[in-house]
């Protein structure tokens, strides 16, 4: 994919505890600006925190976190501002449920980026439809599949335009006949220059659409290379052991 | 799987909720009900004297028990709505102030917060009767509103403030946008219960020299000595009353249940 070679993500010795649970362990990573980043592991092995610490659901323990020049891990950094540039995509979707598809695109753009009401309807429009719901506005949520709640949730985020996504597990509380859907968005956005930050386990993804491919364990990164590397010559033991597990 | 549910939670006041999967016509409301109207109807008419009479005396009164009624319930809305919100708070002067109001009108009996409200505001200011009864009944029921609002607003998947803050929105915004609207439909159901019970406590107001149903009711019996057929016809009136609003608050909590489906 093309990447240049400014980070838009950069992650310095990054870790996490909850009580005594360490959640993430010195995690450094960068995910250039384009570039689309997956990230495996096993259940428990701090996936999910990392990516919440790139828009500060989670508070890092210590190390820092950046989004192109603005540190998001200092106390004084405008966390909303960076939100708005980092969307995110969750596991159970988290539409909405009193607003329809449409009214939960434009919430944020209206309310956050106070967008005038034509604008925002309009841009809404334009990405129901890039996410192939243009008939579904008027839905509300619990009146759509699975897979078109996750394609609406996509939607949300962009319309803040943002300059990274975040996905965490978005196929996995899917129907498998409703993940290709959702799976077929993603793709497109990568190929559209989106930077991508994925946990996910769809192989298929990870092999046409990923640059790298990083394997987590216990809160640690274990290892990072591309989708070959990872899938077909995995260096480490314990990516051998967890591949097989997978595969 | 993945459907997103409008959660409930458990209803615990003491009104009578009508069962809604009772069909049968003999259910417990209808005999109630219905039984209660045809009284009303058939005393008047079989013994217009004193019933008819009675009943000719108490439509103010009915009216004002509506008037305290709607009014409290307003107003212990939004102060329930503020005491939610301090009970969730991580504000601690917020939090604490709310949870302390909450314990203490919980642990008076009503009747006597009514008195004690009642005669102190009369000691700082003038108000009208009325607004005195209302203010009184509103700030006990603010305490229970704000346990209802505080149940609705938990009650709310976390994920969905999480998605809010995730696109930006303050905590402020979240709250407002997107918790608030949900939490109103999830507490409609409990506030009908709370309507219909101070509805039934607003008759205590009458000891307050509020001419509502109740006391309108013994204005008659004290000078006509019908106390018996007095009180029947109250009680009927109330019972009618009451059972009517249960009815609807079962109506719509189903509405709700089906909306989702
Ligand atoms: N809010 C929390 N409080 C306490 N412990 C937590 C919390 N969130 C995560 N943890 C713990 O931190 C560790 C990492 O959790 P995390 O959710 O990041 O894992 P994950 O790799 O996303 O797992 P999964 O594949 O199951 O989603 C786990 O041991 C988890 O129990
Ligand atoms: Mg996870």
């Amino acid at each position: 994919m093309k990447s240049n070679n400014k980070p838009r993500v950069r992650i310095q010795n990054a870790s996490k505890n909850f009580d005594k649970v360490v959640a993430l362990k010195n995690v450094s990573l960068e995910v250039k600006t384009g570039e689309v980043v997956l990230i495996i592991g096993p259940s428990g092995s701090g996936k999910s925190t990392l990516l919440r610490s790139v828009n500060r659901l989670e508070n890092l323990t210590s190390g820092d976190i950046w989004v192109d020049d603005d540190l998001l891990t200092h106390n004084k950094s405008d966390i909303r501002k960076i939100r708005e540039e980092v969307g995110m995509v969750f596991q159970s979707f988290n539409l909405f449920s009193h607003l329809t598809a449409l009214e939960n695109v434009t919430l944020a753009p209206l309310t956050v980026k106070k967008t005038p009401k034509e604008a925002a309807v309009a841009n809404g429009r334009e990405l129901l439809k890039r996410v192939g719901l243009s008939d579904k506005e008027n839905n509300y949520p619990d009146q759509l599949s699975g897979g078109q709640q996750q394609r609406v949730a996509i939607a949300r985020a962009l319309a803040m335009n943002p300059k990274v996504m975040l996905f965490d597990e978005p196929t996995s509380a899917l129907d498998p006949e409703m993940i290709k859907e959702v799976l077929d968005v993603m793709l497109q956005l990568a190929k559209d220059g989106m930077t991508m930050l994925v946990v996910s386990h769809e192989m298929g993804f990870a092999r046409a659409a990923a640059d790298k491919v990083v394997f987590m364990d216990g809160g640690e990164i274990i290892e990072i290379g591309t989708p070959d590397d990872i899938f077909d010559r995995p260096k480490e033991e314990r990516t051998k052991k967890f591949l097989k597990h997978i595969l | 799987m993945a459907q997103i549910k409008t959660p409930r939670f458990e209803v615990t006041d003491g009104t009578l909720i009508p069962d809604k999967g009772e069909k049968s016509i003999f259910s417990a409301w209808k005999l109630a009900f219905f039984g209660a109207i045809s009284l009303l109807i058939i005393l008047p008419v079989v013994k217009p004297d004193p019933y008819f009479q009675i009943l000719k005396f108490l439509p103010d009164g009915i009216l004002a028990t509506f008037q305290v009624t709607i009014l409290s319930i307003v107003l212990s809305f939004f102060i329930g709505l503020i005491t939610g919100l301090g009970r969730i708070s991580r504000i601690t002067v917020f939090n604490r102030i709310a949870t302390v109001y909450v314990e203490v009108i919980r642990g008076i009996p009503l009747l006597v917060q009514l008195f004690y409200i009642y005669y102190a505001l009369g000691k700082i200011v003038q108000v009208p009767r009325l607004a005195s009864a209302v203010i009184a009944m509103a700030v006990c029921y603010g305490a229970y509103m704000g346990e209802i609002f505080r149940a609705g607003i938990l009650a709310i998947p976390r994920g969905q403030m999480e998605a809010a803050l995730a696109l930006g929105l303050s905590r402020g915004q979240a709250l407002w946008k997107v918790i608030l609207p949900q939490t109103i439909k999830v507490i409609l159901p409990p506030i009908g219960n709370e309507f219909i019970a101070l509805l039934k406590d607003s008759s205590l107001v009458s000891i307050l020299a509020v001419s509502d149903l109740l006391r309108r009711g013994r204005e008659y019996a004290s000078t006509s000595f019908m106390y018996f057929e007095s009180y029947t016809i109250v009680a009927l009136v109330y019972l009618i009353i009451t059972l009517f609003l249960s009815r609807l608050v079962a109506i719509m909590e189903e509405r709700l249940v089906r909306r989702e489906k």
